[in-house]
C-alpha cells in the first residue's frame, strides 16, 4: 500500500477560508448585519472588544465582531493586530473624570452625595425574564426621564475618593515620579511591574479572568473588604498637547466607566489606619469589568502595603502573565497545530520505558514526564 | 503588499528586534527581552519566529519554511504565504537553495552551511519552567548558573527510570554557560546543534525573548559522566526513500494497526529518492 503523503495544505487552507466566509454570512435570505446596527445594539459586546483590543473605536470593534462571528476574544485579536500597525504620535493628557458627563453614577458607601446617585441606564433592577415581545420588530421604546447631566466643562463632580481623602481618611494615591506612563505593548514587563504597568495590563486583560480572580478575594482568597466607593460612567475630553502648540486640544471623547472601591486597612507601623483604594477603568458601559479591575488592583497591591500576600490574585506575576486572551487563546489553541514529530519521541520513550520494566518488573510506572503537555 | 513595510514590520520595530538579536549572539544561550508585537497570526502559531524572520530578512534572501520537518504542513503553508505576501521573497522547499529556514520542531536533516540562518520558533523559551514557575526566580537562577535543580530532575529519572525521560526539548549547555531551551525539536536533533556553522536564532513572541546559538558554538545536551546523553536512533528505515539515518514519523495506514515509518523531514526525503533511493513502498517522486 502506497503512502499518500499529505499534501495540498494550500489547497485546503484557500477551501477553509471561503467555507468560514459562508458560514459568516449565514442564510442569504435573511438580512446582512451592519456594522450601526452592531454599534448602536449590540453596545456591550463592543465596549468588551474595545477594551481587551486596547483601542477605542466602536466601528472598527463592530467590523470586528462581525467578521469574528460574535466571538468576543476573537474580535479583540482583530483589533489588537490592526492597533499594533498605526503610529503613535502623542500620548493624552490623563483624562479629568470628574469633570464626566455622567449617564451613570451611583455609590454603595454614602446614602446621598455631591453630584447625586444617578442610576443610568442599568441592568440592575430589572427582571431577568426573557423579554419575548423583543422577538418581534416593534416600535422604538418611548424616550425614557433621566437626570440632568452635567455637560463635559461644566461644574465637576467630585469623587468619593476626593472627599474621603479631603477628611485623610482615603490614602492619598502616590504620583508616579515619570512623566510618561510605560507601555506594556512596547517594552517587555519586567517583574514587579510598577502599578502603571499593572492597571494597563488589567484594563485590557480578560473579563472572565478578571472577575474569577476578583471573585476569589471576596471569598477569601486575599480577601481586601471593599465597599463600592463610587461607579460612574460618561462621556470625557480627550486632551493632547501638541508640541507645536504648547498648550491641550481637545482630540474627542470617548466613554468610559471609573470605579473606585474603598478597601479597609488597619494601618502599620508607619501609617495610621485609614482606607486604601482599588482602581478600576474600562471603555464604554462596563460596570462588572471596571469592579473586577478595581478588586485585582488592589490585591496586587497588598504586598506595598505590607499585608499578608500568598493568594493568587495577589502574585502580580501570576496574574498579569495569564491575564491576557489573546496570549491565553492564542497558546491554549495552538495545540491543534501538528505535533506529531514530539509525540513520536514520545511513543518511541514510552515504548522504551515500558521494555525496561517488562525487563525489570521492580521499576515502577511510566514517569510523569512522559505525560506532559506537548509544546 | 500594498499599505505595508517590507515583511510587514515597521523599521523601527525591526531595528528594536535587530538590536535584540545582537545581543542574543554576543551572549550566546541568555534569553534577551524585547518589544515583541502583535502580529496579525496567533501567538503559539510562531509569532516569535515570524518577528525574527522578519527582521532579518532581505530582499535577496530564499526563505524556506517547515513545521514538522514538513514544508506542506497547514502553518508551514500559512507563514510562507505570509512572507511571500508581504516581503515577495523567494521561497524554496530545497533546504540547500535556502538562506533562511523558519522551522518549528525539527532541525533539517542536510548539514547547514556559514552562509544560512535557521530561525526557530520557540513556544517557551524557559528550561527551568517545568520545575520553577516563577520567571522572576529562573532569571536569577541563570544570573548565578544555578541549575542544581535540573541535574537533580535528570538524576531523579535515571534513579527511577534507568534514563532521562525527556524525549523533545532536552536541556542543553550552550558555550557552557546558559542552560538553554533547543524549543520542542526530538532529542534526536540536539547533536546538530554542536558547532553548527549556521546561525541559529529562537524566537519567542508571546513569551517576549530572543536567544542566539552564533556558528560553531559548544552545544552540550545535559548528561552525566556515568550516564552520557545517548540521542534515539531510528528504529527502521523510511518507506519511500530508505534512510535509516533521518528522523521518521510513524504513520498509522490502516485501522488494524499496521504501520509504516516515513521520513519527517519531506525535503531530505524528495531528494534522496531523486538521487534513486527507494525504500520499500518508495516511488520516484
Amino acid at each position: 500500500m502506497a503512502y499518500v503523503a499529505v499534501k495540498g495544505g494550500e489547497r485546503a487552507i484557500e477551501a477553509a477560508h471561503a467555507w468560514l466566509a459562508e458560514c459568516r454570512r449565514g442564510d442569504p435570505a435573511v438580512a446582512e448585519l451592519g456594522l450601526p446596527q452592531i454599534a448602536g445594539q449590540l453596545g456591550r459586546a463592543v465596549d468588551r472588544v474595545m477594551a481587551e483590543g486596547s483601542l477605542y473605536d466602536p466601528e472598527l470593534a463592530a467590523l470586528a465582531i462581525k467578521q469574528a462571528q460574535g466571538d468576543l476574544v476573537e474580535a479583540a485579536f482583530l483589533l489588537r493586530a490592526y492597533r499594533t500597525t498605526l503610529p503613535r504620535f502623542a500620548a493624552s493628557l490623563p483624562v479629568r473624570t470628574e469633570r464626566m458627563a455622567l449617564r451613570r453614577r451611583i455609590s454603595a458607601i454614602f446614602k446621598d452625595l455631591p453630584g447625586g446617585q444617578v442610576l443610568g441606564p442599568t441592568t440592575d433592577y430589572t427582571h431577568r425574564l426573557l423579554d419575548f415581545a423583543l422577538a418581534a420588530e416593534a416600535p422604538p421604546p418611548p424616550p425614557a426621564a433621566r437626570a440632568e447631566a452635567p455637560a463635559p466643562g461644566r461644574e465637576p463632580v467630585p469623587s468619593v475618593a476626593q472627599l474621603l481623602r479631603a477628611e485623610g481618611l482615603l490614602q492619598s494615591e502616590p504620583v508616579a515620579a515619570a512623566p510618561d506612563p510605560g507601555d506594556l505593548t512596547r517594552a517587555p514587563l519586567a517583574y514587579p511591574p510598577a502599578r502603571d504597568l499593572r492597571l494597563q495590563a488589567l484594563a485590557r486583560g480578560d473579563e472572565g479572568f478578571l472577575l474569577g480572580l476578583g471573585y476569589s478575594t471576596q471569598r477569601g482568597y486575599g480577601g481586601s473588604h471593599p465597599f463600592v466607593g463610587e461607579l460612574r460612567t460618561g462621556a470625557v475630553s480627550v486632551e493632547i498637547v501638541p508640541p507645536e502648540l504648547g498648550f491641550a486640544v481637545d482630540i474627542g471623547e470617548i466613554t468610559l466607566t471609573e470605579c473606585q472601591m474603598v478597601n479597609q486597612f488597619a494601618g502599620s507601623k508607619t501609617q495610621p489606619a485609614q482606607f486604601t483604594s482599588g482602581y478600576g477603568l474600562a471603555f464604554g458601559h462596563a460596570d462588572r469589568r471596571a469592579m473586577a479591575m478595581a478588586l485585582v488592583d488592589r490585591a496586587l497591591r497588598a504586598g506595598e502595603l505590607g499585608e499578608e500576600t500568598g493568594a493568587p490574585a495577589q502574585d502580580a506575576e501570576f496574574v498579569l502573565s495569564h491575564a491576557d486572551n489573546v496570549e491565553s487563546t492564542g497558546f491554549v489553541e495552538h495545540l491543534k497545530l501538528p505535533h506529531y514529530v514530539d509525540f513520536q519521541s514520545e511513543i518511541e520513550n514510552v515504548r522504551r520505558l515500558r521494555a525496561a520494566r517488562a525487563d525489570a518488573p521492580a521499576v515502577a510506572a511510566a514517569p510523569a514526564a512522559a505525560a506532559e503537555a506537548a509544546e | 503588499m500594498k499599505g505595508y513595510n517590507f515583511a510587514y514590520l515597521d523599521e523601527q520595530t525591526k531595528r528594536m528586534i535587530r538590536r535584540a538579536i545582537l545581543k542574543a549572539v554576543a551572549i550566546p544561550g541568555h534569553q534577551i527581552p524585547f518589544g515583541a508585537r502583535e502580529m496579525p497570526l496567533p501567538y503559539g502559531w510562531g509569532t516569535g519566529g515570524i518577528q525574527v524572520t522578519a527582521a532579518i530578512l532581505g530582499a535577496d534572501d530564499v526563505l524556506k519554511v517547515i513545521d514538522q520537518g514538513a514544508d506542506d504542513t497547514t502553518n508551514a503553508v500559512s507563514i510562507r504565504r505570509f512572507f511571500a505576501a508581504t516581503a515577495g521573497v523567494r521561497t524554496t522547499t530545497r533546504t540547500a537553495e535556502a538562506s533562511v529556514i523558519q522551522t518549528r520542531h525539527r532541525i533539517p536533516e542536510t548539514p547547514l552551511t556559514e552562509a544560512q540562518i535557521l530561525v526557530y520558533q520557540v513556544p517557551q523559551p524557559e528550561p527551568l519552567y517545568r520545575l520553577e514557575p516563577s520567571r522572576s526566580e529562573t532569571t536569577q537562577m541563570h544570573a548565578l548558573a544555578d541549575y542544581g535543580a535540573m541535574h537533580v530532575k535528570l538524576y531523579e529519572d535515571i534513579a527511577r527510570w534507568g534514563q532521562v525521560a525527556i524525549s523533545y526539548d532536552y536541556p542543553v549547555m550552550v558555550a557552557g554557560r546558559y542552560l538553554t531551551s533547543p524549543s520542542p525539536i526530538p532529542a534526536f536533533d540536539n547533536p546538530k546543534l554542536h558547532r553548527m556553522p549556521a546561525l541559529q536564532l529562537f524566537g519567542a513572541g508571546r513569551e517576549k525573548r530572543i536567544y542566539a546559538i552564533p556558528p560553531y558554538t559548544d552545544v552540550r545536551s545535559l548528561d552525566f559522566d556515568d550516564h552520557p546523553f545517548a540521542p534515539p536512533h531510528a528504529r527502521g528505515a523510511c518507506a519511500l526513500c530508505g534512510a535509516t539515518d533521518a528522523y521518521l514519523d510513524e504513520v498509522v495506514i490502516d485501522d488494524r494497526g499496521r504501520r509504516m515509518f516515513v521520513c519527517s523531514d519531506t525535503d531530505h526525503c524528495a531528494t534522496r529518492r531523486d538521487a534513486g533511493h527507494l525504500g520499500a513502498e518508495g516511488v520516484a517522486p
